[in-house]
């Protein structure tokens, strides 16, 4: 497993660390999947902060976890977008719709102690 | 292009001729490295780091299309002069299926419904440039451009 | 046939007889280039194009410019005028010399080259006339590489400077941690557009905040195009973890929004910037307590 996963309390924190390819992201998904119905997790924050471009693919498929998650009683936090990611993003139509975000770890943390969404991910 | 920068393109598995850098396109994993090389490409011609991540994603709309569609393909980057401005050039080049109808591909909610995901629009929207040529049967070929902005 | 190649002698087909005429030109030229050169520096400072020169430099240049341009008529070749060109373009812009001292110099050269072969060949008007054939065209190929170059620069210039203001004229100021106020002023393109995204996402990125208040009260045309770049930027801002409040919006504005399809329910909305501050206040958990010292002075006025 490329990508290092840490359980702090009733949440889960993974942290990519280089690009990857497509099915090392599958399998991240499916292990985060997994660990939240075994620890019955809260929460799942993922951060994206190294990758330099996410493309469709990884869109689908963060949005696809996200709502894994949910189904198995945890919010899934996508944190770390870079801004010129961010950017690239909305130009070409993926606005990740109905997944929480958080500038980075910390708010992401933030977000889920708070409980309540805000006006973060409004717009299903 | 300069023997150190030939040496380290060629490391990350790509193959260089006078100008041109050769990505072959064998399975998903080239898909990075077709979108690495052609970010470090762009940055050599002095495109802003914005830029540098518009060009390296729409390089993985289309080498990722190769990869479902075509299972195999080869992304070709070079850059190209116009006036006084520099740019870079993205050839993505497959002999797969081929697209029966290219107006219909190129509209976005098509392509998203048909899980081609945002593709081809996408990659458009990303590039100053976009031209696609596709035969049924033939295959398809992608000639995509974007012009570094000057900066006075 | 008349070839015309590029760097080469305009308009002339080459054989002996044009060839030593050139060479006669040229001669000519060097051998008065001190008279000549002398009467440039005159008039030009007569038509006060030499302001700001010293005397040193005007010495300097003109010996150069009168050299290059005998060159360009000898080899036919205007690499050399070029990149002279450009040099004194980028000097003349940074000096603010106007485009007529910057041009009216060379016309001037132009002019005295010009009289010089009337004076030489006024006893023969054939010769003239051939002579004036081959001068011309090598006396307008320079004057426009000279024009071209000052535009040239003058337009980069001018680039700079709306990129600065572009810069200037939209800023994200932090109102208080965590909150950022952005109000737009003016028509947006999408150049502009993606500056005031991409400065967003890193004012956003600098200062950890939750909230943006995006104020368009001052947008003043409200397509469908300018709709589509200010929800990009509201999607941008979304996936770094920011809520966008837009204050500002028209009633029409609201109409377009959806007729390009916009779900307004998506989009936090308020009236104006005042409200949005509250509802930014709000969402990030600060509560304005006004204390009994500005309470007892709001009651009095």
């Amino acid at each position: 497993m490329e990508v290092p996963i840490l359980r702090q309390g009733n949440y889960l924190i993974a942290t990519i660390q280089a690009a990857l390819s497509d099915a090392a992201l599958l399998e991240l998904r499916d292990e985060l999947v997994e660990r939240v119905g075994r620890f019955r997790a809260r929460g799942v924050i993922l951060d994206v902060t190294v990758l330099d471009v996410m493309d469709s693919f990884t869109a689908r498929t963060l949005r696809g976890m996200a709502h894994m998650t949910k189904l198995r009683g945890a919010r899934t936090i996508i944190v770390g977008i870079q801004p010129e990611v961010a950017f690239a993003m909305t130009q070409l139509g993926m606005t990740l719709e109905g997944v929480e975000t958080a500038l980075d770890l910390d708010g992401g943390l933030a977000a889920l102690r708070r409980g309540t969404k805000g006006g973060r991910d409004r717009g299903r | 292009m300069g023997v150190s920068r030939r040496c380290a393109a060629e490391q990350r598995g790509a193959a260089t001729v006078a100008g041109e850098i050769r990505v072959a396109l064998d399975s998903e994993a080239d898909i990075v490295t077709a979108r690495q090389q052609g970010r470090a490409l762009a940055a050599e011609l002095g495109f802003s780091s914005g830029d540098l991540t518009l060009i390296a994603t729409a390089i993985s709309e289309v080498a990722r299309n190769i990869v479902a569609y075509a299972k195999r393909g080869e992304i070709v980057l070079s850059h190209a002069n116009q006036g006084s401005r520099r740019g870079i050039v993205v050839v993505a080049r497959d002999e797969g299926p081929g697209i029966p109808d290219i107006a219909q591909a190129m509209q976005d909610g098509y392509s998203t419904s048909h899980g081609l995901g945002f593709g081809l629009p996408g990659a458009k929207r990303l590039m100053d440039e976009f031209d696609i040529i596709s035969q049924v049967g033939k295959g398809t070929t992608i000639v995509m451009k974007k012009w570094a902005r000057r900066h006075g | 046939m008349r070839q015309k190649t590029e760097g080469q002698v305009l308009g002339q087909p080459k054989d002996g007889g044009t060839e030593s005429l050139v060479r006669e030109l040229v001669a000519h030229f060097r051998e008065k280039r001190e008279p000549l050169r002398r009467q440039w520096v005159e008039q030009m400072t007569g038509k006060g194009f030499l302001a700001g020169l010293t005397p040193e430099e005007t010495e300097r240049e003109s010996a150069t410019i009168y050299d290059t341009c005998v060159g360009c008529l000898e080899t036919g070749q205007y690499d050399g005028a070029q990149a002279y060109a450009s040099k004194m373009a980028e000097r003349a812009v940074l000096r603010g010399m106007t485009t007529e001292q910057a041009i009216g110099g060379l016309l001037t050269l132009r002019d005295v080259y010009g009289r010089s072969l009337f004076e030489r060949y006024q006893g023969n008007m054939k010769r003239l006339s051939e002579a004036l054939d081959i001068y011309e065209p090598v006396a307008n190929k320079i004057l426009s590489i000279v024009a071209l170059a000052f535009i040239d620069e003058r337009e980069k210039v001018v680039r700079q400077q709306l990129e600065a203001i572009r810069e200037l004229s939209t800023p994200v100021l932090q109102l208080r941690a965590g909150e950022l106020i952005l109000p737009i002023i003016g028509m947006i393109d999408t150049q502009r557009a993606r500056q005031i995204t991409e400065g967003l996402l890193r004012a956003i990125r600098a200062n950890r905040a939750r909230v943006v208040v995006m104020d368009i009260t001052g947008v003043p045309a409200v397509d469908s195009k300018v709709a589509n770049h200010l929800l990009q930027t509201v999607q941008a801002a979304r996936l770094m973890g920011a809520a966008v409040i837009v204050t500002g919006l028209s009633a029409e504005v609201a109409q377009t929004l959806v007729t390009i399809g916009v779900d307004l329910s998506s989009l936090n909305t308020l009236s104006d910037l005042q409200s949005g501050i509250e509802e930014a206040d709000r969402l990030v958990g600060y509560r304005v307590i006004t204390t009994e010292a500005t309470m007892a002075r709001n009651a009095e006025t």
